[in-house]
């Protein structure tokens, strides 16, 4: 199961936190604290992995940002490798080439997407298709009600003035 | 430049629709600033002062609700950053009974991200989430289960659970997949609350959709790992499913690089090993898929190695086969041989498992195990120290136990340290070969760790020395214990010790520092009072010490010499008896009071190592009869039990209270009200007896006046009873409990005892039990039935080497591979082992550790052939290219971007290259040609204008923000 899942920047800064155990606020900077300091520091060429407080955080870096999904001892560290590379395969079929910026803007966006492949810790879906269409479906009828939200509000706009 | 800027909000601000432009400008400032906050600090008053204003704001009436959105978006936002929001949680609640799926679904999103499910709003929600689950829209109910994943707990699960089972039938896959996963939370949560509806998961493991089969293995593994035996039939349709998923019979969307739905596959692996584990058959019917994964899983791209691991984890634990182990050695020989550290790291976990079936596995990896040991990547380190941790013998146990101890020395992680301290004891208690080796062992152990290694390991010590290995061979516990006393009295020297360190040496000096007569008494009582003073130690490691004197003092004067009082032992002394804790008070006492006893007296309170002479509690204190017997003679009442006497209670009660009634207006020095019934029996009577001493003298806490206490109070409490008919029962109960502070002591007090009776020897009986109670606290306590075993393994290992019987389950497997040992290696390493360092065979065995041999390491660029496989990992040529090739295309930008993180000429070339650039991670798109188009050159322009548009210019900081993830 996986515990939480962080994204920091090469700076340290959060970009992206998601918690499916719970963490108290104050726990929840501290394993930030202590994690990004780990993961920060660990060079190119070693192990994703990182085993710490008797869970293991499998992390992966893309461009300046950091994956980061911790774990139980007893999960296979390579799956998540690749649950991870799975999420940033749907953001970017979403964003469209997809960078940091789009995840530091549109950080609520990348939360409804990732609420379609893992819930309560689990992977609910392997299918890059499948999410893809239920993000657009939800997308598209926030578009329309937002279009029929504000011409109604235009209408009483123009009506009251 | 100004203009522009301006010019760009105004756009902003009136488009919303592309880009990023969905929230206001004051949003998109606040993330703008903290994107260029320099430091915690500035970030920190940022987020504070929006808290401030949205706190304000979010109050005031009548928020639009397009603007309360973005404000608990903005909330999020803030939390996200690690700081409280709580004043807006209601207002994200209230969001979630919107009629507008947008809002709706930002109020659910908030309130999943804030709440835990313990909150007190949850209650607020559930509602809401009862409607929503029953919404003709589909994505209604799909955000409303999402939410009650996160937040329904076990209270409020029975008022959703009829929906959600009922949207188990749900015509669209999307809601049955998540009810799915609902009902796996809710019965995470409250396993009992979902029972009866086990049925229906069996039943969606035959959906239509994939997803939803797939999502049904969720619950089933959590199920399944609870109780294995009631799902055997299911083992033939997993492997079923496992097969049609390996020919890829399902829907070409599941594939995952090429492989069919491998995360499928690795959850169905994970059954299936749980289903086998143990069981012939249903291993049977397993084998056959297996092999079929082992042959087609190619082992070139990262999920194929996840699925092979998977699979070697599934052969390691079902029955084995030896075609299969073969297959999986292979396997996990390949990992190990790779390059990359993630494999090497899953072939030393999978080893692990291997060696558990057959250990002579691990023959031919000794050199791949050898570099992980010394690589410098700590996961892997650490990773490898688990493998010989569960490989450990009494051959080899020396040189892993070292290289351990070595390792922990040089850590800083204390939670680690902690973890392979224990391991270190472990070891060493299970398999050390001399006595000596192991008290040095502990030694560095406690030296380093001591802190942080769990006190029974410190009985366990002290235990382990009072008793010696076990054989009836006297001498060679006295050697031990000598040994023992010698390497104490050294480590002594040293300037800061842990305080658990001190305790055992405090104790292992009291009891057998001049037990070999090679020290005298002053000499160790003199090391026992620097030990309180040199080292700032508490108050334990003080009375430990103190304890330890009153021994070495009670030894001498058994055996008839005369104790000189050293004036540092003395002002010790005096210290303690003043000192604010009582404990310590009463062993300073303790240990004046035994300073006067004749050496007789002395030697039955103070028994010569007697430390592992069984106590018995005489419980009934029948050693006491003779004396109440004597007592009732002299006219005193006999005592009455609790269960008696609380008829009388309720009656002088009365009494008692029709005296208050008369006398209302003087002082009154009775006890308010009667004390509750405590569980232990000597208090009531305690509680009963400071009713006496209102009236009587208050009897003072110190021993030497007991003798005269105990005789004068009965009469005294008689004259009092003339008043109060309760206390007339009292008196044969105040001398046979005694007071307060010795009822403890006399509980425990041993069977010695009963040789001394009487009022008399009042003090000497608490002082003995005390004394010996207080040696024996620890033992008593801590001498558990799995702490026996584990010495009986140290003893079996010491003595009989690798004839060693599995002492507890705990250690069952590792005794298996201690005993399944070849006896060709014991003869071929017993040698190396004394000539470690020296060693010029060319054997690579394990034991060989201290010799460097590093030349299989040396591979120049091993990332070469794996490029790809790893994302993060760049392979450093194709880094240096991009960095030549962008140079050349835009010097002039190298100018403007000064970069701030040391991540070097990575992103100098990323940021002057900009978007198209060769990027670092160009791997990723090469090993996923399929499914990825590469850079999108207008994408990225078009998103690069929109940020200038928005003001989010990349002023230098962080030019990484433009980059393409995936490159």
């Amino acid at each position: 199961m996986i515990n939480f899942v962080l994204l920091i920047s090469r700076q340290g800064k959060v970009r992206l936190t998601k918690w499916y155990s719970p963490y108290s606020q104050k726990e929840r900077s501290k394993v930030i604290r202590e994690l990004s300091g780990l993961i920060l520091a660990r060079g190119p060429k070693l192990c994703n992995f990182v085993e710490w407080r008797g869970y293991k955080v499998v992390y992966r870096r893309y461009a300046s940002l950091y994956f980061c999904m911790c774990i139980n001892a007893d999960d296979n560290e390579l799956e998540i490798l690749e649950i991870i590379h799975h999420f940033v395969e749907i953001l970017d079929r979403y964003f469209g080439s997809v960078c940091e910026l789009d995840l530091i803007f549109n950080f609520h966006k990348a939360y409804y997407i990732l609420d379609e492949i893992l819930i309560a810790g689990e992977l609910q879906e392997s299918s890059k298709k499948t999410v893809a269409r239920l993000i657009a479906a939800q997308d598209s009828l926030v578009e329309a009600a937002k279009e029929q939200a504000s011409s109604v509000s235009n209408m009483i706009a123009q009506v009251t003035k | 430049m100004e203009q522009l800027k301006t010019i760009g909000r105004e756009l902003a601000m009136g488009s919303q629709g592309g880009g990023w432009t969905g929230q206001s400008k004051e949003f998109l400032d606040l993330v703008k600033s903290i994107g260029e906050a320099r430091s915690k600090a500035e970030e920190d008053r940022i987020i504070l002062r929006e808290i401030e204003s949205l706190r304000r704001r979010i109050a005031e009436p009548d928020v639009p609700r397009r603007r309360m959105k973005e404000y608990i978006i903005r909330l999020v936002y803030a939390e996200m950053l690690g700081h409280d929001a709580s004043f807006g949680y209601i207002h994200a609640v209230k969001m979630t009974h919107d009629d507008s799926l947008s809002l709706k679904r930002t109020g659910y999103l908030a309130v999943t991200l804030f709440l835990s499910d313990d909150h007190d709003l949850i209650i607020l929600i559930v509602n809401t989430i009862q409607k929503d689950l029953r919404s003709d829209n589909y994505l209604i109910v799909c955000a409303a289960l999402v939410a009650a994943c996160k937040l329904i707990n076990e209270e409020t699960i029975p008022a959703v659970l009829p929906q959600v089972v009922d949207l188990l039938a749900h015509p669209k896959e999307a809601v049955r997949k998540k009810a799915v996963m609902a009902l796996h939370r809710f019965y995470q949560r409250s396993p009992a609350s979902v029972s009866h509806l086990i049925s229906n998961f069996r039943k969606r493991l035959c959906d239509n959709d994939p997803g939803v089969m797939g999502a049904t293995l969720c619950p089933l593994f959590d199920l399944i790992t609870a109780d294995v035996n009631s799902y055997k039939d299911l083992v033939i349709s997993f492997v079923s499913i496992l097969k049609q998923v390996t020919e890829r019979r399902l829907p070409k969307v599941y594939d995952y690089h090429q492989m069919p739905a491998p995360f499928i596959q690795i959850k169905l692996l994970k059954i299936l090993a749980l289903l086998g584990s143990g069981d012939k058959q249903a291993s049977g019917h397993i084998y056959n898929v297996l092999g079929d994964l082992f042959r087609k899983c190619e082992s070139s791209s990262n999920i194929g190695n996840a699925v092979l691991y998977e699979c070697i984890c599934c052969v390691s634990s079902i029955h084995p086969n030896a075609k299969l182990l073969d297959a999986a050695a292979e396997s996990t020989s390949k990992f190990l041989k790779s390059d990359s550290h993630n494999l090497k790291y899953m072939g030393i976990d999978a080893l692990g498992r291997l060696i558990k079936i057959n250990p002579d596995i691990a023959e031919e990896h000794q050199l791949a195990v050898i570099d992980c040991l010394e690589d410098p990547d700590d996961t892997l380190k650490r990773k490898t120290f688990e493998l010989l941790y569960k490989m450990t013998k009494s051959t080899n146990v020396e040189v892993i136990v070292d290289r351990m101890i070595d390792y922990m020395i040089s850590i800083n992680d204390n939670h680690y340290k902690t973890e392979i301290a224990s391991r270190c004891v472990e070891l060493a208690e299970q398999f050390a070969p001399s006595n000596q080796w192991f008290i040095q062992t502990m030694n560095k152990v406690f030296a380093h760790a001591g802190d942080l290694v769990n006190v029974r390991v410190a009985h366990n010590l002290m235990r382990l020395i009072a008793e010696g290995f076990g054989e009836d061979d006297e001498g060679a516990d006295s050697q031990l214990r000598s040994s023992a006393v010698n390497s104490y009295l050294r480590i002594l020297g040293e300037p800061k010790l842990p305080s658990l360190f001190l305790q055992v040496i405090c104790w292992v000096l009291g009891e057998y520092g001049i037990s070999d007569g090679k020290y005298s008494a002053s000499y160790i009582i003199g090391k026992l009072c620097d030990v309180t003073e040199a080292h700032l130690c508490n108050d334990t490691v003080k009375a430990y010490a103190i304890s330890a004197i009153m021994k070495i003092c009670a030894f001498e004067i058994a055996a008839g010499r005369k104790v000189e009082m050293l004036p540092e032992c003395q002002s010790l002394i005096d210290e303690l008896s003043a000192s604010h804790s009582t404990d310590l008070q009463q062993r300073a006492y303790e240990l004046q009071a035994s300073l006067c006893l004749d050496s007789q007296t002395v030697e039955i309170v103070m028994p010569l190592d007697a430390s592992c002479e069984d106590i018995e509690v005489d419980r009934n204190l029948s050693f006491l009869n003779s004396f109440v017997q004597q007592s009732i003679e002299k006219g005193a009442r006999p005592y009455i039990p609790e269960s008696e006497r609380s008829s009388m209670f309720s009656v002088s009660n009365y009494k008692s209270h029709y005296q208050h009634e008369a006398s209302s207006h003087t002082l009154r020095f009775e006890a308010y009200e009667l004390p509750k019934p405590a569980p232990t029996p000597a208090t009531p009577q305690i509680s009963v007896s400071t009713r006496i001493t209102d009236l009587v003298p208050v009897p003072e806490m110190t021993y030497y006046t007991e003798n005269n206490q105990a005789s004068k109070l009965p009469p005294v409490s008689d004259a009092s009873s003339a008043d109060h008919g309760i206390k007339l029962h009292l008196d044969g109960v105040q001398k046979k409990w005694g007071r307060p502070t010795y009822s403890s002591s006399s509980s425990t007090s041993s069977s010695s005892e009963k040789k001394i009776n009487g009022v008399t020897h009042l003090d000497g009986v608490s002082l003995q039990s005390r004394g010996t109670s207080y040696d024996s606290k620890g033992q008593q306590s801590e001498v558990s039935a799995e702490k026996q075993k584990l010495a009986a393994s140290l003893f079996g290992a010491s003595a009989g080497k690798t004839e060693k019987k599995p002492t507890s389950t705990q250690r069952a497997p590792k005794a298996n591979t201690a005993t399944a040992e070849r006896p060709g290696v014991t003869g071929a390493v017993s040698p190396e082992i004394s000539k470690q360092k020296a060693a010029s065979s060319p054997s690579p065995d394990l034991l060989d550790l201290g010799e460097p041999i590093t030349a299989t390491t040396t591979t120049i660029d091993p990332f070469e052939q794996l490029e790809g496989l790893i994302g993060p990992t760049p392979g450093t040529s194709t880094l240096d290219n991009s960095v030549t090739t962008s140079e050349q295309k835009a010097p002039d930008l190298m100018a403007l971007y000064t970069d701030t993180p040391p991540s070097s000429s990575s992103s100098i070339g990323s940021a002057s290259g900009d978007i198209h650039s060769a990027d670092k991670n160009l791997q990723m798109a090469k090993n996923v040609p399929a499914i990825k188009k590469g850079p999108n050159p207008q994408d990225s322009l078009q998103k690069d204008a929109t940020a200038r548009h928005v003001g989010v210019t990349p002023t230098g900081n962080n030019p990484n923000l433009f980059r393409d993830l995936l490159g």
